[in-house]
């Protein structure tokens, strides 16, 4: 039988056993809607409020700061239009390499009237704080920029972003769904007044997340209806992927510090198998400030599809760039806004570890890449004619 | 016969998943997690597991399957379909809905009054409950984009005709919206048969579990997305699939429409039990709603003198769980909107009890709330009659 691994954690993960069994009750026996006033309601009321309390106490935040809702999309969504839309017209800062959730949004908010500034970013993917300031302009409402990018996994450095948007009296959205839970977050000391974080990629069901929003930020809803989460979110609650979500906060907060550490090693052991044994190759995105499980990497003159393809048939799963954008065959926007050159970019493939990962697993991919860029490079030299 | 406690007749509000539904879902949680988005072989997985639930849902709406959304609920199904329409509109800057709509139609409409420069009209209904086409053509204006009129009130119950309004709007060139939610498993579904462009559904009010709707989107019907970011749903929904979700979404539609008929029958005779059972048993209790075209699953009376909150907790202490209307409202010391729609004063809406059957509903368990209802209001009102004495 084929070894199947599997390295796309980053588009989405296996829901963790123990989140599974806490979600079961709320499927058909405490399965009351949370606005009713009586037992069923009562009691399907108190999951989603325990799992709203696990996820402040991660983040450390009061527990009415978080609204759920339906993903790490939504959120982002939420999070750029509701600054937005509560102050009517003005500017937004965002970056580059943002996940669509964000840069789409940002566009839609453009095509409305307002106007946006797309930071660029370095080599390493990251956006210098001073660009931040230089574009702060005295009508500027919302500044939007990611935690970490789902392609290359460089940290940004919210906290100096922070503290310029603080000095200027401008809200902070950070998109942290690729950093919560595997990295520390403390929405006070990095200046983050909305922060959107998402529940399938850290062992929790899709269709849940959630977006905190600090005490007093401006912020309208963009799901109009019921009284639900405060007036913030109207809906009925998805209550079992809100009680799965806060189990799988809580089983975060116990595996987090090991398992960053640990994935790093692997991660590391990745990309250093490979650059023992492949030439022209090279690793994305920050060497060390980076998120623990990502390596992204261009092999040149390779079609990183090729490359998938390649390793789905020997049952490895990598992803060939942002899973809400593969079908494109064009360069990934993250690596060309990071300068990459054309004959690098083409060849991007990204594996992103978690929770099942073994060495073993490492080094049978380790195995598996050497011979097959060898016989891709030799059988369609992309770009090197 | 004594049935099994507890006594759930709270349908409406929202439902158990189904046994089969859970166990189509249960795969796509922990063994088939691939992301639909991704072209790896699990990702693939996911997605054709994603495909198989649109279909499915497509059969039941007897539609294209590219002109299924699936969304997170009703509401946001809702605030799409109206959002989603006004923001597409060329031009055009005038909305039609009924006073007896959910909240999250309501509160949509006003969010495009005030921040849209929409203007809305607000078409009454009568003491039945039902809205009458001719009211709706004569709120038409030229300028009329969209007109959304719910199939079945999750309140009352009443069923709206939905076909003759759809008629009366497509010919005047606005699209035809209608919130289905309170109507799957119950009434005919057929967009075409409707006449709609639009239409909303829950999956957590037919046995599937809470967090995902649907919206159907005719093709060539223009709408703009409200939620912004990847390529998911044919760009009109963007956001990682709930696949699970989804799937347990298109089993359960499959399941009720496969029963549809026997489950009206048994539910409609139920229901006429209980509803005359109460008028005989109960004096003065005013029905709510048509007698006839309402749901077969909703009885929603007023009881006069005394709260619906008040009864409600009678019965909840013989572990009897019903409502005092939308859950969405739950909680809301004003009184309901669609009662005061139909012409209930403020003191009557307020004594309002809605029981909702489902398909688990047995005649056993109506029987027993018939034998209850009486005395928990006979002695309510004694309590009543009592307090105003004293404090007179």
């Amino acid at each position: 039988m084929t070894r199947r691994v599997y390295l796309d954690h980053n588009a989405s993960t296996p829901v963790h056993p123990e989140v599974v069994t806490e979600m079961t009750p709320y499927f058909a026996d405490v399965y009351g809607n949370p606005s009713s006033v009586h037992g069923f309601g009562r009691d399907a009321r108190e999951g989603v409020d325990v799992a709203r309390e696990r996820i402040a106490t991660f983040l450390r935040v009061p527990p009415d700061q978080i609204v759920f809702t339906s993903g790490g999309t939504e959120s982002d969504n939420f999070g750029v239009k509701g600054l937005a839309l509560a102050r009517g017209r003005g500017h937004v800062i965002t970056s580059r390499i943002e996940h669509h959730a964000v840069l789409r949004t940002v566009q839609a908010l453009e095509a409305q009237g307002f106007t946006a500034t797309y930071l660029p970013v370095d080599a390493y993917g990251a956006v210098d704080p001073d660009d931040v300031r230089k574009a702060i302009r005295p009508d500027t409402v919302a500044i939007s920029v990611m935690h970490a990018n789902s392609e290359v996994g460089t940290l940004q450095p919210i906290t100096e972003i922070g503290r310029i948007a603080r000095e200027h009296g401008v809200p902070v959205h950070v998109d942290a769904v690729q950093t919560f839970g595997k990295v520390p977050i403390d929405v006070d000391a990095m200046g983050i007044d909305l922060l959107s974080f998402s529940a399938h990629k850290i062992y929790g069901p899709k269709g849940v997340a959630g977006l905190y929003i600090r005490k007093g930020t401006k912020m309208v809803a963009i799901q109009h209806g019921g009284e639900h989460e405060r007036r913030r979110r109207a809906g009925t609650e998805n209550v079992p992927g809100i009680v799965g979500f806060g189990k799988a906060v809580e089983v975060r907060g116990r595996e987090m510090h090991d398992e960053a550490r640990r994935v790093s090693a692997l991660r590391d052991r990745l990309w250093e198998g490979i650059a023992a044994r492949v030439p022209d190759v090279r690793l994305n995105g920050h060497p060390t400030n980076r998120l623990p499980g990502t390596a992204s990497l261009c092999y040149r003159h390779v079609e990183s599809e090729s490359i998938v393809l390649g390793l789905d048939l020997k049952g490895i799963a990598v992803s060939a760039g942002s899973a809400c954008t593969s079908g494109n065959v064009e360069p990934s926007y993250v690596l060309v806004a990071m300068g990459l050159p054309l004959d690098w970019a083409m060849g991007a493939v990204r594996s992103s570890l978690g929770r099942s990962t073994t060495a073993e697993d490492v080094d049978y991919v380790v195995d598996s890449v050497a011979p097959l860029v060898q016989k891709l490079r030799q059988a369609l030299p992309v770009g090197a004619a | 016969m004594t049935p099994h406690r507890p006594i759930y007749l709270d349908y409406a509000s929202t439902t158990p998943v189904h046994p089969l539904v859970r166990r189509a879902m249960e795969p796509y949680l922990q063994l088939e997690f691939g992301n639909p988005s991704s072209l790896s072989p699990p990702g693939r997985r996911a997605a054709a597991a994603v495909e198989r639930a649109r279909a499915q849902a497509a059969g039941a709406l007897g539609c294209h399957d590219d002109e299924v959304v699936f969304t997170s609920g009703g509401s946001e199904s809702d605030n799409l379909a109206l959002k989603g329409a006004a923001l597409a509109r060329r031009g055009k800057r005038h909305l039609v809905t009924t006073t007896i709509e959910h909240s999250a139609i309501l509160g949509a409409a006003r969010d495009l009054q005030e921040h849209f420069g929409v203007d809305v009209t607000y078409v009454p209904v009568g003491e039945q409950g039902i809205v009458d086409p001719a009211a709706v053509g004569a709120a038409l204006r030229p300028d009329t984009f969209l007109v959304s009129v719910m199939l079945a009130n999750n309140e009352i119950g009443t069923l709206q005709p939905i076909a003759d309004i759809a008629r009366l709007v497509r010919d005047r060139g606005a699209l035809m919206h209608t919130d289905a939610v309170q109507a799957a498993g119950f009434l005919d579904l057929d967009v075409d048969r409707l006449g709609v462009d639009l239409l909303s559904l829950s999956a957590h009010k037919f046995y599937a579990p809470k967090g995902v709707g649907i919206l159907y989107v005719r093709r060539g019907t223009a709408l703009a997305p409200l939620i912004h970011g990847g390529d998911q749903e044919r760009q009109r929904r963007a956001g990682t699939e709930n696949v699970a979700g989804i799937v347990a979404c298109g089993a359960a539609l499959e399941l009720v429409e496969a029963h549809r008929p026997e489950t009206c029958a048994r539910l409609a005779v139920l229901r006429d039990r209980l509803v005359e059972g109460i008028e005989a048993t109960v004096p003065g209790a005013l029905l709510n709603g048509d007698r006839e075209r309402r749901l077969p699953t909703n009885a929603n009376f007023c009881f006069r003198d005394v709260q619906g909150e008040t009864i409600l907790l009678e019965l909840e202490r013989e572990d009897v769980y019903a409502s005092s209307g939308s859950a969405c409202h739950a909680g809301s010391q004003d009184p309901s909107h669609v009662l005061l729609a139909i012409g209930r004063s403020p003191e009557i809406a307020h004594t309002a009890v809605r029981l909702s059957l489902g398909a688990p509903t047995t005649r056993a368990e109506v029987d027993h709330v018939l034998e209850l209802l009486p005395s928990v209001v006979d002695r309510l009102r004694r309590d009543h009659r009592s307090l105003s004495f004293t404090s007179s």
